[in-house]
């Protein structure tokens, strides 16, 4: 502080610093009970986990999720992806990612030439209104994504259920 | 631990035919992201790994985050190849493991 600035101005930039300090410290504390921890960016970095360095096609996936989920406990997901399966061409996994739960992995299925179709369905949480997002590994080293926006009016994960 | 698992698989099938498999276990899925009451997280609780095997061979796997719902519930298919049993196992936190076995009739 400079000797210039009137006593009271002094004491009210202290106190301002102080309370500053003070939340930025309740706010620390409180983060790892915060809410949702997973970003876009840690949506994409998981994605490049499975993907690699492989360029990602769009398409040949359908994912049927509600665009409008009043609850988000229990999303019916259903998952198809175009392929022959057969031993020479079909879908080695399918992996389900999001961007706004509090981690970005949601499932990932492994199958193959038995599976017969890749048509999967199941049940996930959505914790806030978000983008789901679907990449299918072929056995020709290929990767494709697909997604799709949902609108969540009631959010899992954090509330009693 | 005891939990509930329903598997459900036609009991006859053509052979090469491709057939419908729904599984669902009972199950919490505590996510491990809830505080509780007082404030402090709830420790999570949740399974990790589905398998299903046809006559010993593995044909659908899944991994589980804490994003599965409760109860968790997975549909898909396979291809009846013989006659046999195919089997279900599910494992995950503190040592769950659960399998459920049900035989098939291929023609």
């Amino acid at each position: 502080m400079t000797d210039t600035l009137p006593p009271i101005a002094t004491r009210r930039r202290f106190l301002i610093g102080a309370a500053g300090f003070a939340g930025g410290i309740a706010l620390v504390t409180m983060l790892p009970a915060g809410r949702a921890a997973a970003t876009p960016a840690s949506m994409q970095a998981a994605i490049v986990s499975v993907t690699g360095n492989a360029t990602v096609n769009q398409g040949r996936i359908k994912i049927d999720l509600p665009p409008l989920v009043e609850n988000g406990n229990a999303v019916p997901l259903g998952l198809s992806v175009e392929s022959p399966m057969t031993d020479a061409d079909h879908v080695k996994a399918i992996h389900v990612f999001t961007e706004k739960n509090p981690q970005p992995n949601v499932v990932s299925f492994q199958l193959g030439p038995r599976a017969g179709t890749a048509n999967i369905s199941t049940r996930m949480r959505l914790a806030d209104t978000q983008l789901v997002v679907v990449v299918a590994e072929m056995s020709d080293g290929t990767f494709w994504r697909d997604e799709i926006e949902v609108v969540v009016t009631m959010a899992a994960c954090l509330e009693e259920s | 631990m005891a939990a509930r698992a329903l598997i459900n698989v036609p009991p006859k099938a053509k052979r090469g035919e491709v057939i419908g498999i729904r599984s669902l276990i009972s199950h919490e899925m505590e996510t491990g992201f809830r505080p509780n009451a007082t404030g402090q997280l709830i420790p999570r609780n949740i399974i990790k790994e589905f398998v299903c095997t046809y006559n010993g061979v593995e044909v659908f796997r899944a991994e589980f985050f804490p994003a599965m719902s409760a109860n968790p519930f997975v549909s898909f298919t396979t291809v009846a190849t013989e006659s046999g049993t195919i089997t279900m196992t599910w494992a995950g936190d503190n040592g769950f493991h659960a399998t459920e076995s049900v035989a098939i009739t291929v023609e």
